[in-house]
């Protein structure tokens, strides 16, 4: 097993690798939490629009809330399976986060295509302005997550860099936990 | 590799999440406003505990981590605080109300 630097190295107690996912995790706390604190504004403000949030599908959103909720226990047992040296178990729980990553993106697309058929765009009023946005951008973090993951399963199989499953596990349950805060928002306190 | 502590039983953590989640859903039905928000953003803040204690291992963390988060915080409310004029104030010389009359979505079209 390859011992890089950001493994070791540590001037605070922290490994630097998982240093700066934390430092990576603080500055998306004011990309999303910015947002969110503009919607809660705006919603306080009782700005035209918001109404809207009883359109949302919430069998959709509490769905998709299970499967990030499953998805992170799945990469929480692959970073527990690496630290007893369990190659495979750890692929194996890896990809399974992938799959219901690819399902919480599919429960997307079909919630979008059936908004914008109604004609609910981004630019129908300020309420699904901020939904597509904060969704879709929850969208991508969630793809970005997926794509490093796929990275890190085949370099742990070659016996490369383990500790990376824990780094991209704390970003994945940041993602989780984004989504914890998007759903009551969007779909089910219309306050 | 991270260093050595005794692992949270995830299974378990993960089952008292979808309870979580099952009252949350379930709360809006009794169509109680206050209910709702409490059931709605206070489970969510409990989800977000067990999450980050647990799943993320803030609790065995060293304790910088958490300042830093705490400190994120912070300037969060910051920035809420100081946009909040912006969005909630309705009057003023220079106030118009584009989002009403939709001529600033207009605008950006």
């Amino acid at each position: 097993m390859h011992g890089p630097i950001a493994t070791h190295r540590s001037a605070t107690g922290v490994p630097t690798g998982r240093l700066g996912t934390w430092w990576l995790l603080a500055s998306e706390i004011f990309i999303f939490g910015g947002l969110i604190a503009c919607f809660i504004l705006f919603k306080l403000n009782g700005t035209p629009g918001f109404e809207d949030a009883s359109l949302t599908s919430v069998t959709a959103g509490a769905v998709n809330t299970f499967v990030l909720l499953t998805s992170s226990l799945s990469i929480v047992l692959a970073h527990a399976a690496i630290e007893k040296g369990d190659q495979n178990k750890s692929f194996t729980y890896i990809w399974y986060t992938i799959g219901a990553g690819l399902v919480f993106l599919g429960i997307k697309t079909y919630e979008y295509t059936g908004k914008i058929l109604h004609g609910h765009t981004i630019t129908e009023n300020l309420f699904w302005s901020f939904y597509y946005t904060m969704t879709g951008l929850h969208a991508l973090h969630v793809i970005g997550g997926m794509v490093i993951m796929a990275l890190i399963s085949f370099d742990i199989r070659k016996g490369y860099n383990y500790q990376r499953v824990e780094l991209i596990g704390i970003y994945w349950h940041f993602v989780d936990l984004i989504w914890i805060f998007l759903f009551p928002l969007l779909y089910i306190a219309n306050f | 590799m991270s260093e050595a502590y005794a692992h949270p039983n995830y299974v378990k953590i993960w089952f008292w999440l979808v309870v979580l989640l099952l009252i949350s859903v379930a709360g809006p039905m009794l169509e109680i406003p206050a209910l709702t928000i409490i059931t709605a953003f206070g489970i969510a803040v409990i989800k977000a505990f067990l999450v980050a204690a647990n799943f993320m291992h803030l609790k065995f963390e060293k304790q910088i981590i958490s300042f830093l988060l705490i400190l994120a915080l912070c300037l969060l409310g910051v920035f809420f605080f100081g946009v909040a004029p912006d969005i909630m104030m309705t009057d003023g010389d220079q106030w118009i109300d584009c989002i009403a009359d939709k001529s600033c979505v207009e605008q950006r079209l």
